[in-house]
């Protein structure tokens, strides 16, 4: 494969099979590698799809600062893209997120403000907001509410998907800002009605909820249920067992928001070997698991040990 | 057997301190009343106009039951309701 430009080798990653987690030889479960685009996580498909749209439509103009609030992955992206194309940018990030995340950013020339960690990316959200009504010349992608970001997904993930995998039944992906579930869900479901569209959340402990009110919650404007078929929380203990048995069973690196997307993908995969169905189940690897090494999670002795040292922490 | 409740910090202040309470009922709505009963005050932080609150997201056994059956999905003993706020967050 030849690229004229890092940024235009985003996307085309591969879908790989999983033969010894699959649960069958007739319910399958693929991964989709998104760790493989340039600064390895999926939010290089939503970040550079942004910012071409916003230059297309000239929100965004040389010499623009560019604002994100960002709890890592889509900062990291956008600062690439940022760099290469001669924007400033300044992300707000939870205080709590991993020291690679932040050393990435930094790397990437962004500069980085912190929100405190009570309230995790809601606060950062809230944080980047009044920024920016101080800042009006600053650019906000917004990814939360950014069509942009499903429409990397609908133009770019779902239809490599399809191509790779005609027989899919079932998308499992992380909630996140809800993007990729949004983009890839409606575009699968144009072309494969039936298709299962499964989300799966992380359950942080009660150190990261805090004492969030429950009437000022937060669920991302590009959210619509409608296009969900399914929806699982998944607790830190599923997802690090999940991570660790990804690598050890199949030799796939991974973030630990995987373990938590792989265990939803793993459960859809089970109904339909009870349900006597065959399946052909994709989900999405965002990231590999460089960025969570100081966790401590991957060569920890037992998942119990994994789990204890993930306390606190946001780890999607 | 009943069902367990884990309950988010926020709402603690209903069941003096404790993270997991149980009750029990056919359905979520009956669960919820059944918890009214013994924490007084809970039921309508949860519930509105019959559904269930905008930013109260509430799993049987980590499966949402906004695409269960809402309020009035069936829930059996040894089942574990998890509430807990709407949050963002995920790769973002």
């Amino acid at each position: 494969m030849r690229f004229d430009s890092a940024l235009a080798s985003v996307g085309n990653t591969p879908l790989v099979l999983l033969p010894r987690l699959s649960p069958s030889e007739t319910v399958r479960i693929w991964a989709k590698l998104e760790d493989r685009n340039p600064t390895g996580s999926v939010k290089d498909r939503p970040a550079l799809y942004m910012i071409e749209q916003a230059e297309k439509d000239g929100r965004l103009t040389p010499g623009c600062t560019i604002l994100e609030p960002t709890s890592g992955n889509t900062g990291i992206s956008l600062a690439m893209a940022a760099r290469l194309k001669g924007y400033r940018i300044i992300c707000v990030m939870p205080e709590n997120t991993s020291a690679e995340r932040r050393q990435l950013l930094a790397m990437w020339g962004a500069e980085i403000i912190s929100s405190p960690a009570a309230g995790g990316s809601n606060t950062a959200v809230r944080v980047a907001r009044e920024l920016a009504e101080e800042h009006p010349e600053w650019v906000m992608l917004y990814q939360y509410g950014n069509p942009d970001n499903a429409g990397a997904h609908y133009a770019g993930t779902g239809p490599e998907i399809l191509a790779d995998l005609p027989s899919v039944t079932h998308f499992v992906a992380g909630l996140g800002t809800t993007g990729t579930l949004m983009g890839v869900g409606r575009y699968l479901r144009e072309h494969r009605p039936d298709v299962e569209i499964v989300a799966a959340e992380p359950r942080y402990d009660d150190l990261v909820y805090g004492l969030r009110n429950l009437d000022e919650g937060f669920v991302p404007e590009l959210y619509d249920d409608a296009v969900l078929t399914g929806r699982y929380s998944v607790g830190s203990e599923d997802a690090v067992r999940r991570v660790r048995q990804l690598l050890d069973e199949e030799g796939i690196f991974a973030g630990v928001s995987t373990g938590a997307v792989l265990h939803a993908a793993l459960g859809v995969g089970r109904r339909a070997v009870a349900a006597g169905e065959t399946a052909d189940i994709a989900f999405v690897v965002a990231d590999g698991g460089w960025k969570y090494l100081s966790t401590g999670i991957y060569e920890a002795a037992t998942t119990e040990e994994a789990v204890e040292r993930l306390q606190g922490q946001l780890w999607a | 057997m009943a069902i367990e409740v884990r309950i988010p910090t926020i709402l603690r202040t209903h069941t003096d301190g404790q993270k997991v309470v149980t009750g029990e009922g056919k359905t979520i709505e009956e669960l919820f009343a059944d918890l009214e009963v013994n924490h007084p005050g809970i039921r309508e932080r949860l519930v509105d106009d019959g559904g269930l609150r905008r930013f109260v997201n509430v799993y049987l056994n980590d499966e949402d039951v906004r695409f269960l059956e809402g309020i009035a999905t069936p829930v059996k003993d040894g089942d574990s309701v998890t509430i807990l706020p709407a949050v963002a967050g995920g790769m973002g």
